[in-house]
């Protein structure tokens, strides 16, 4: 199972909205809201091909961080955390491996996703996804989400590092 | 700062940042900045900030034990949504700049993207990043050393690649073109049903023909706006097929009409049927292919005027009586001038990139007011010939009924004037004006059926 603190793990929980950023082209980091699952041990992002750009950049450097920041979208929780790790992007089937990865996750926080998939007509690009699956390394958790104060510091068992 | 700015406020390319951008980004509560570590892993934080749009510059709070470098690129962004209980949630919109930090809190911006779909919708963003998901899948299809293209099931597909559902533009002239003939005593069922499937054929073959030349055109491409009702199928824009298969497909739904056609002009014996057999199927694939090109200029509405009026509507006469009348040659008006005005409306979501793929539609041509006012005076028009042909004693007084569906007209006119610049909306008012069609046809069917029933009931 996983290693990442309660408080960061209730945060994983309920996030509607995480800001993923990756190394970009030319070494620059680019950030993408996006709305993270979490199934214990990794955190599930995923992304359409039409917004294929972050993809791109995970293949060149698959190290990222999530920051969860908005108390808006987590329930109220001011609580923050940043988490650092790697990325892996799984994408061998774009039309149905994702469905059977992280549909049940994505549904619990996002109900109308079943609507949309009943319309896959009118959207067959928005349904050829691939799913980011990062493996947590390093966290940095604010509690009351102040990050004028210094964060606790948490890091993965070595072993599970490797 | 530069000022250049983006084509649209909201829009999704990156560009220079803007006066309005730091503005807009004063709006979030927050930001999150971010940078690459010394390991080389991107760190992000949030932080509070006061954005100077004067100034062109954001003062952050430095995060307590992370100072922010000032020898790397560093990145802000600003994101909010609105959560749905039991949905999901909906008004998203970031905005992320990118520029240096200096006395590890002074933000230059040097360059900013964003969305906002309040500005430029969740489609419309969509059909923006089209390139991008082929080339993603063409890069992957090579990575993983087999074809990776998008998939939909085949009912779904069939179904999106033909356009079935617009197949009640087809069944309403060839419907009131038998019931005419019936109102005329003659009526043969097996050729009547044979005539609908025919024309019906026709109509699918002609909407897959304009599809491959739309895709070849870069017309389809070019359109960032489509909607359920407008843009073309998009099956070939979105590599659910190729354009080579989409011309296999139009050739063989071309057959059965054809072979359709042929059988009918061989029961039937009559040479005007095969003339106007061969009229449709050269308009409908002019509509859009070389030399002619109708559509390109300007001359599509009344290309399809011709062919889901006196085409369909005489063509299903024909069929039934084996000669032409002037009845159902003036009546074929109605529904070509209703189906013509489905084309007409679906064109002003179309405009922009119908202009840039050289298409001269009348939306293209006029301006919003003369569209709205032609759209009118043609709707009406259509029911004028109605009411006249009634006057005349050329259609049967049961044939008024039909005028319950003018309401409908000054709808969707009202619709025109409220929605014509936005696709998204435009929709419902689309939606109207195909059940105009449907309504005013249904109605006319019916008068010819009181008509049927009385000529049976009076002996």
């Amino acid at each position: 199972m996983g290693w990442l603190p309660d408080p960061v793990e209730r945060l994983l929980e309920v996030a509607l909205v995480g800001e993923l950023t990756v190394v970009g082209r030319n070494g620059r980091p680019v950030t993408h809201p996006l709305i993270p699952l979490y199934d214990g041990e990794r955190i599930y992002l995923h992304s359409s091909t039409l917004f294929s750009k972050k993809l791109e950049h995970l293949k060149r450097d698959n190290r990222v961080s999530l920051a969860l920041t908005d108390p808006v979208a987590m329930k109220g929780n001011p609580d923050r955390a940043t988490i650092q790790g790697t990325a892996e992007v799984i994408d061998d089937d774009p039309h149905s491996e994702w469905e059977r990865l992280i549909l049940d996750l994505w549904r619990v926080k996002e109900p109308a996703i079943d609507d949309f998939l009943k319309m896959r007509v009118a959207l067959p690009l928005f349904f050829e996804r691939a799913v980011i699956a990062i493996t947590p390394e390093r966290c940095l958790y604010w509690a009351g989400g102040g990050t004028d104060r210094a964060p606790e510091a948490f890091s993965a068992p070595r072993q599970e590092v490797a | 700062m530069a000022v250049e700015a983006p084509t649209r406020p909201g829009s999704v390319p990156a560009h220079a940042p803007t006066a309005a951008d730091l503005e807009r980004l004063g709006t979030y509560p927050h930001l999150v900045v971010s940078w690459i570590d010394d390991a080389g892993y991107p760190i992000s934080v949030a932080t509070t900030f006061e954005a100077d749009s004067d100034a062109g510059m954001v003062t952050l709070a430095p995060p307590a034990g992370m100072p922010i470098p000032a020898d790397r690129e560093v990145g802000l962004i600003g994101s909010h949504i609105r959560p749905q209980p039991g949905i999901g949630y909906d008004e998203r919109r970031y905005l992320e700049l990118w520029g240096r930090v200096s006395g590890g809190r002074t933000f230059t911006p040097a360059r900013a993207w964003g969305w906002d779909e309040t500005e430029v919708p969740f489609f419309e963003y969509s059909e923006r990043s089209v390139p991008q998901s082929r080339r993603y899948l063409a890069a992957l299809s090579q990575e993983k050393g087999r074809t990776i293209r998008p998939r939909l099931s085949p009912f779904w597909l069939a179904l999106r690649t033909t356009r079935l559902p617009f197949l009640s533009a087809t069944a309403v002239p060839v419907l009131l073109g038998i019931a005419v003939a019936a109102s005329h005593g003659a009526f043969t069922w097996w050729t009547a049903l044979l005539t609908l499937i025919g024309g019906s054929f026709a109509h699918l073959a002609i909407n897959v023909s304009n599809d491959v030349f739309d895709t070849l055109s870069g017309a389809d491409e070019a359109n960032t706006t489509p909607t359920q009702f407008s843009g073309g199928s998009r099956v070939a824009v979105y590599d659910l097929v190729t354009v080579g298969g989409l011309a296999r497909l139009s050739f063989a739904l071309f057959g059965v009409a054809a072979a359709i056609g042929l059988l009918l002009v061989a029961v039937t014996g009559s040479i005007e049927l095969l003339w106007i057999g061969v009229a449709g199927i050269v308009i409908g694939v002019a509509y859009t292919a070389p030399p002619l090109k109708l559509v390109y200029r300007g001359l599509g509405e009344i290309a399809v005027a011709l062919g889901f009026g006196p085409i369909m509507l005489l063509g299903a006469y024909v069929v039934q009586t084996g000669e032409l009348a002037w009845e159902p040659m003036v009546l074929s008006l109605v529904p070509g001038i209703l189906i013509a005005l489905i084309l007409y409306v679906n064109e002003i979501p179309d405009r922009r990139s119908d202009a840039e793929a050289g298409k001269r539609t009348l939306p293209v041509r006029l301006s919003p007011d003369t569209v709205r006012t032609g759209y009118l005076v043609a709707a009406l028009a259509a029911f004028a010939i109605i009411v006249a042909g009634v006057i005349g004693g050329l259609f049967p007084w049961p044939l008024l009924i039909a005028l319950a569906a003018v309401p409908i007209v000054l709808r969707v006119h009202g619709g025109l004037k409220v929605h014509y610049d936005s696709p998204y909306t435009l929709m419902a008012v689309m939606g109207t004006n195909v059940n105009l069609n449907l309504v005013a046809g249904g109605l006319l069917l019916v008068g010819y059926v009181a008509v049927i029933v009385a000529s049976f009931i009076g002996g």
